[in-house]
């Protein structure tokens, strides 16, 4: 459904941010994708709706050649929330920002409305729906992006860093709607540092470096594999490390999987 | 112990809105400490940092109750320009903070500005960025770089004028896990060599609770713990207050172990058998 062929992407300033790119993602896949800073992982992404158009090779979603089409048509079907907000926010409410995307795509007044208000609601955003997205609080901003996108259900979910600033309680929400908008058939795919917060879900994982996928396969087999990790200034999550030290493989998901054999390790 | 930051009852109402983003913040800070302040998204952290290096009130207006002091100075009397000679700040998003042409002049503005030598500065640039794993981006433009070279540039910049006071703003929300491990692990051992007094917002616990010596929980503006950080991690209010619980600590909470170990090494050296 979506594949990259031989991509290379250079920068105006001649840096090279992908070095010949082979990717195949399937319909309803999730995907992560970690790795050093400057990897080229955002570079990477940025090419799924065309913000950004191969120096040479192609990119192909939904069959469409990206260089044939605009980034409105595949906004549509390709929903991105930017690492940055600031780059995204440009309402001068919270409620238009969320609405925005909806009216743009088709909703009627009273539905993107009505959306709007169920998205804020599971978010925690209501309160500040009459807010300048620009005054909010970090944490708040990346909520009303992610808000923005879910909004429309786009078939394509890509998040650039989704859990920055994000406290237990949204991020459990943001764990949530990333099972949900899977579940439901569609591709997420999301870009993180943070190791914790994609270890339970257990993604299928691309590894960059220097502008090459240096791995592709499950989290279980990659955040064992100590030499990939430090290749790639990765760290192990706590659970697979703590499962590592003590033994116990497959390593655990949850803390309550250590818990149940607590007799074999604890020395207390 | 002398306090080298220190909020009296402190109140700040954000110009326009109508409810305070913080209420009657006191604590202190001595020096040499690490401070974790911990809370969740919009309880007001970066709003208690603001307060300290005199962006509230001297850049953002509202209405401002108590006082903050800085080495013994009130900050509403004291100049932006002057605070920043003993307080670094790094800036919960990058872009907010770096705007010279290339890395290294971006690393060297301080220094400049702060009328170092040009040979200290030299010296000071190539240590930051050596540090930050970001020398051999010098010459690139701030608009070249990605994010979490961004965000490495702005923390090279503040580390290279060894202030006595660093406020550190999520600084690792950017950042690559392992040069995230390092960079705490570089501010650790400045706490240690050079006395340098820490206060870090982050929410991944996991990564800066193994350096940090004292623990400040907000929430809705308000302090709901403040001490000693392996006494805080533990309480309950910590749940109440929405922030999560790395699972090493989880599980050893789970254990009924209270002396809980803040790291894997740690832990398995201590709690478990092999
Ligand atoms: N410039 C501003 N004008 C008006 N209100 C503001 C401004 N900055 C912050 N606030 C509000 O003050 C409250 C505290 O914000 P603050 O930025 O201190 O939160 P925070 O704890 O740092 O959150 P986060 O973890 O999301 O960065 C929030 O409700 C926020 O919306
Ligand atoms: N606008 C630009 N002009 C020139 N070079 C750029 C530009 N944006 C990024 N780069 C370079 O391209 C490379 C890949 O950047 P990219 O933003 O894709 O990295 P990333 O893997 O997303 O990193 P991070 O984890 O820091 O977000 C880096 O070497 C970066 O310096
Ligand atoms: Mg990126
Ligand atoms: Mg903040």
């Amino acid at each position: 459904m979506i594949e990259y062929k031989n991509v290379t992407f250079r920068h105006k300033s001649g840096t090279v941010a992908l070095k010949e790119i082979n990717l195949k993602i399937g319909e309803g896949e999730l995907l992560a994708i970690v790795g050093t800073n400057g990897a080229g992982k955002t570079t990477l992404i940025r090419h799924l709706n065309g913000l950004l158009k191969p120096s040479s090779g192609n990119v192909y979603v939904f069959g469409i050649d990206t260089k044939k089409a605009t980034v409105s048509t595949l906004s549509k079907r390709v929903g991105m929330v930017f690492q940055n907000s600031d780059h995204q926010l440009f309402s001068n409410t919270v409620e238009e920002e969320i609405t925005f995307g909806l009216k743009n795509f088709g909703y009627d007044y009273v539905k993107a409305k009505e959306r709007a208000e169920t998205m804020m609601r599971f978010f925690g955003l209501t309160a500040l729906k009459d807010r300048a997205p620009l005054t909010l609080s970090g944490g708040e901003k990346k909520r009303v992006c992610m808000a923005a996108v879910l909004a429309w259900e786009p078939e394509v979910l890509v998040l650039d860093e989704p859990t920055v600033g994000q406290d237990f309680i949204n991020k459990k929400k943001l764990y949530q709607a990333i099972v949900e908008t899977n579940a439901a058939g569609r591709t997420v795919i999301i870009v993180t540092h943070d190791v914790e917060f994609i270890w339970p879900l257990q993604p299928r994982i691309l590894v960059m470096s220097s502008g090459r996928i240096v791995r592709d396969g499950r989290a279980s087999d990659i955040f064992v594999d100590e030499g990939l990790l430090r290749s790639a200034n990765l760290i192990m999550p706590q659970l697979a490390e703590i499962s590592n030290r003590i033994g116990m493989a497959p390593a655990a998901l949850d803390i309550n999987q250590l818990l149940e054999v607590k007799d074999n390790w604890l020395r207390i | 112990m002398t306090a080298v930051i220190e909020f009296k009852d402190f109140s700040f109402i954000y110009e326009g809105e109508k409810e305070a983003a913080v209420k009657h913040i006191s604590f202190s800070v001595e020096k040499g400490d690490i401070l974790l302040i911990a809370g969740i998204s919009g309880s007001g952290k970066s709003t208690i940092l603001r307060a300290m290096n005199g962006l509230i009130p001297h850049m953002y207006n509202g209405v401002y109750e108590g006082e903050v002091l800085i080495e013994g100075k009130s900050v509403l009397d004291t100049p932006m320009n002057e605070l920043s000679r003993s307080i670094g700040f790094v800036f919960q998003n990058p872009e907010n903070q770096i705007f010279a042409f290339s890395v290294e002049r971006d690393v060297a503005f301080g220094l400049e500005n702060q009328g170092f030598s040009s040979e200290e500065i030299r010296e000071r640039v190539a240590w930051a960025t050596g540090m930050l794993g970001i020398s051999d981006l010098r010459k690139m433009a701030p608009f070249e770089l990605s994010d979490g070279q961004k965000q490495r540039t702005a923390i090279a910049g503040v580390l290279a004028l060894k202030p006595n006071i660093l406020i550190l703003d999520e600084p690792t929300s950017l950042l690559d896990p392992l040069t995230a491990k390092e960079t705490l692990a570089l501010i650790s051992d400045l706490n240690k060599e050079l006395g340098l007094t820490c206060i870090i917002v982050e929410h991944r616990l996991e990564l800066a609770a193994p350096i940090a010596n004292k623990m400040l929980v907000i929430s809705k503006g308000e302090v709901r713990n403040f001490g000693r950080l392996k006494d805080v991690i533990v309480d309950p209010v910590i749940y109440l207050s929405g922030i999560s619980i790395p699972p090493l600590i989880e599980l050893q909470k789970a254990l009924g172990i209270d002396d809980v170990r803040l790291t894997i090494d740690s832990f398995i050296r201590e709690i478990v058998h092999r």
